[in-house]
């Protein structure tokens, strides 16, 4: 029991905290275990997935033939599909992402009607992912079949009309279109999977960008009008630019979230390790193949799907990282506007 | 009741101000008449009558929440931007009301300058800043750009400091430079009117000198309208001062009388700091 | 007061005549473009609660909540050991990740705030939540399902209500570590210095004036941390694997909700379908039940 009132010394309670005691060893290891946790998930996984790492090494990542009974393991369709998908369900979620963001930090609409938006986002982030994938196979997939081959009638396929002196003239595809609808068309596909990909990412964007649009100080919002500006003036010319840096984070870090989403992916896009240009076709990312291939695999299956989970973790925490990087340096920026 | 200045003797000053400003100040230039305001249900100015003659500075003082910051917004009608707000009476610019269905509110904010408490530099450059307001307006000819950002700064004694670095981040100004940038991103659009709104509490007292002596030069151009807690920067650079208590003018006269022989009793209290 | 005073041309007129009226067009048009997206993120939610109240409340009985799943061909039957198995593996997810969770957030907000440990775990706190949450699962089967051999051969392997446990413990760490962490920051320094002031010892401080305080807000991110687990299906694929019976023992594959949905969304048996739909819904009820507790927890203390 301490006796002398710890104050009285020099340094008061710093001093008085830095003394050792048996819970603060325990709170150590707790925080040493926490780290450690990072670091023993890459040394099991990579492991694991040494014999892969041995056998295959880099044509590993630049082979696209996964043959499980041959055993032959290549991972390129599903590097790519992750990509594509990412990239595709970024390029619906940040644009309503956004909107919805600037709706949330505008006063359009009276508070009460924006609280209800706001809990609606809320509610699309709390939705199971096997829910969304069953939503998907019920909804999104036969809208697919209705517009899979409506788009390859329109892009893609060639056909003819009359021509000027009654012989047919025949007409070619949209460029690149024609590639990205090529027929056939399927419900599951990579279009599929990343529609319902953007819907599950729109959340953190949706969550991200709006508080670096509220930390945007009122003083400046105030000057823009005082200029003349008209309200989206003020909202692209100033707001959105003072807080650029936190929705590039929000973009990155979505982008973290939606090369990891597995479930309602491997629900939908059809698992395929084929390599095609068109967005119709079934397809994969890494986190569907791990979640299709784990429970049966055996032998070197295990090590390439090891392997695989490897990539998509370095993949995953480099993008991570970078989100982070950007966010911090987002919060001193703010700090140095006010 | 209306307090109305007597026609001032500034002929020599404005024939300096240049060719643009060929015209003669007029005395009822800003005209508030019978105005009343809310905040909700709450009223913050009481049937307010003045007239603020044209390019000279009125100095608006009082306590706080006496409603002198709520009548200096309305006259570019930035309270607008605030729910649930509602006026009486009119303001007449120029003769004409700046409630007139044909004047569009961002129009009008383009002809009245403001310069905030704090002062609100976006975080851009220096350049981008200034020309902020052309460039909304649709403004490309680089020449025209260039020869505004010079102008204004030269306008605003920010020249000789901002000259070389134009194009680096405001941010990185000291507070004064950055009011005083304010002040030439105010005045880039080549306002009538320019809007003070305790432009100096947020600064050092050099820095406070050097926004008073620019106030003093601004005044050949510009109407100008402060509102200030400060008694001596009112003294130091108004023409007239407006006293206002519990959201009603109390006095309006030149501020020589004003601090010298005040009218009113609450005047003098307040200016002998009897409360405040 | 002279009236003769020569009328200078009304700069009003030029504000007038300046081409705002297209711009203030322009930006009403944008607002309504904003609104309208808005909006447009309403639809897909009230379609999937639609969905999930249409397919799911028909099959929402007693009998679903307490049977065994039904096998293909058969009616009936529900979904009883899923919901067991969900709890319970999420229990165990909870009692291995919570201790060092809390424990972690009290070193590095109370002992040393500033140490380059603490950074690292507040770092390392926000990549975990960065990871894909499969990766839990594949972990999970690499350290427990695979067969250990030498030293480790005590740890029993295969598909496991353990290993499920285990892979959600990792999953929700970060969750619980950080939301710990906010906790305590936000309780009154000035209790801390009283209580110090009072001759208190460190554990005392902490254990009887911040622990107290802060723990309506580290219950909220356990609730958090209990509606994550509960809703993810990625780290239990292939680690509890699934059951059609009901568990006998933590060491045999086991039924989970999440699975449950996912095999029976996939299958051609239009009432294991439909099944698939009540239990998204009991998932849906779950996990929003949880959520809204923790607001609610955390509305009491504020």
């Amino acid at each position: 029991m301490e006796t002398t009132p710890p104050e009285q010394q020099e340094g008061g309670i710093k001093e008085f905290r830095r003394r050792p005691d048996l819970f603060r060893g325990l709170c150590w290891v707790a925080s040493v275990a926490a780290v450690a946790i990072l670091a023993w998930i890459i040394v099991e996984i990579t492991h694991q997935a040494w014999p892969a790492i041995k056998e295959f090494g880099f044509s590993f990542v630049a082979t696209s033939r996964w043959l499980p009974n041959r055993e032959t393991f290549g991972v390129l369709p599903f590097i790519v599909g992750t990509a594509v998908s990412s990239l595709i369900a970024l390029l619906f979620a940040l644009p309503l992402g956004l909107a919805v963001a600037i709706f949330l930090s505008e006063d359009f609409l009276p508070p009460a009607v924006r609280q209800v938006v706001r809990f609606t986002v809320e509610m699309l982030a709390a939705i199971p992912s096997v829910v969304y994938g069953l939503w998907g196979i019920y909804v999104v997939i036969p809208l697919m079949l209705k517009f899979g081959p409506w788009a390859v009638q329109t892009f893609h396929n060639t056909w003819t009309t009359p021509g000027m002196n009654g012989a047919p003239e025949v007409q070619k595809g949209i460029p690149i279109l024609e590639t990205l609808f090529a027929p056939p068309s399927y419900g599951n596909s990579m279009l599929t999977a990343s529609l319902v990909l953007a819907l599950m990412i729109l959340p953190t964007i949706t969550a991200i960008s709006r508080a670096a649009l509220v930390a945007v100080p009122g003083t400046l919002r105030e000057g823009a009008y005082a200029l003349g500006s008209t309200r989206w003036e003020a909202i692209f010319g100033v707001i959105l630019p003072a807080a650029a840096p936190g929705v590039v984070a929000a973009t990155i870090l979505a982008l973290g979230r939606a090369m990891g989403e597995t479930m309602a992916i491997a629900m939908l896009i059809g698992n395929s390790s084929h390599l095609t240009s068109s967005l119709l076709a079934p397809a994969g990312t890494l986190a569907s193949l791990l979640a299709n291939q784990f429970g049966e695999a055996e032998g070197l299956q295990v090590s390439s799907l090891m392997f695989a989970a490897l990539l998509l973790v370095i993949l995953t925490l480099f993008v991570n990282i970078a989100g982070e990087v950007v966010l911090r340096y987002t919060q001193r920026q703010t700090a140095g506007i006010r | 009741m209306t307090f109305t200045m007597e026609q001032p003797q500034t002929t020599s000053e404005s024939e300096k101000s240049g060719p643009t400003q060929q015209t003669s100040p007029r005395a009822d230039f800003l005209k508030v008449t019978n105005f009343n305001f809310y905040y909700g249900k709450k009223q913050a100015l009481f049937d307010v009558n003045i007239e603020i003659p044209a390019r000279q500075v009125t100095a608006f003082i009082g306590p706080s929440g006496c409603g002198k910051s709520t009548l200096l917004r309305n006259f570019n009608r930035m309270n607008e931007l605030i729910n649930g707000v509602r006026h009486e009476g009119d303001i007449l610019l120029n003769g004409r009301s700046i409630y007139d269905k044909k004047i569009e509110v961002i129009a009008l904010r383009r002809s009245i300058g403001m310069v905030f408490q704090k002062s609100n530099p976006f975080p851009k450059s220096i350049y981008e800043n200034i020309v902020y307001s052309l460039r909304i307006s649709g403004v490309r000819n680089k020449a025209t750009l260039d020869e505004t950002v010079e102008r204004s700064l030269r306008g605003a004694a920010l020249w000789e400091e901002a000259k070389d670095r134009l194009h680096e981040s405001a941010l990185g100004l000291s507070g004064g430079q950055m009011q005083r940038l304010c002040i030439a991103r105010a005045i880039a659009n080549q306002p009538e009117i320019l809007l003070m709104d305790e432009p100096c509490s947020a600064l050092d007292p050099i820095a406070t000198a050097k926004v008073e002596d620019l106030i003093h030069e601004l005044k050949r151009q510009f109407t100008i309208i402060i509102v200030t807690h400060n008694m001596q920067q009112a003294t130091r650079c108004s023409d007239q001062t407006a006293f206002f208590y519990l959201g009603k003018l109390i006095e309006f006269d030149a501020t020589q009388q004003i601090f010298s022989n005040p009218g009113e009793k609450q005047t003098e209290d307040y200016i002998t700091g009897r409360f405040g | 007061m002279s009236t003769s005073t020569i009328e200078p041309p009304d700069f009003l007129d030029r504000a007038i005549t300046s081409g705002s009226g297209a711009r203030a067009f322009w930006s009403r048009f944008l607002t309504c473009v904003c609104i309208s997206l808005a909006f447009l993120t309403l639809i897909p939610l009230l379609s999937i609660i639609f969905l999930l109240l249409k397919n799911g409340l028909p099959n929402l009985s007693l009998s679903a909540l307490t049977e065994l799943p039904p096998a293909a061909g058969m009616v009936g039957g529900g979904f009883g050991n899923a919901i067991v198995g969900t709890l319970l593996m999420v229990a165990i997810g909870l009692v291995l990740a919570t201790p060092f969770g809390i424990l972690s957030a009290i070193y590095i907000n109370e002992y040393a705030p500033a140490s380059r440990l603490s950074n690292t775990v507040r770092f390392v706190a926000k990549l975990l939540t960065g990871i894909p949450s499969i990766i839990c699962g594949v972990f999970a089967y690499a350290v427990i399902v695979l067969p250990k051999t030498g030293w480790l051969a005590w740890i029993p392997s295969g598909f496991s209500a353990w290993a499920g446990g285990f892979a959600l413990a990792i999953l929700i760490l970060p969750t619980i570590l950080l939301t710990a962490e906010q906790a305590l920051m936000s309780v009154p320094h000035a209790y801390r210095e009283a209580s110090y002031g009072l001759g208190a010892t460190n554990f005392q401080t902490i254990w009887r004036v911040v622990l107290p305080d802060g723990l309506p807000a580290i219950m909220t991110g356990i609730m958090l941390a209990v509606a994550r687990a509960a809703g993810e299906t990625a780290p239990l694929i292939f680690t509890a694997l699934f059951s059609q019976y009901w568990i006998q023992s933590f060491n045999e594959p086991t039924a989970s909700l999440s699975v449950l949905i996912y095999n029976f969304s996939t299958t051609f048996d239009d009432h294991q379908k439909a099944m698939a739909w009540t239990a998204s819904l009991v998932l849906v009820i779950l996990v929003t039940v949880a959520n809204i507790s923790a607001q609610v927890i955390f509305r009491k203390k504020q």
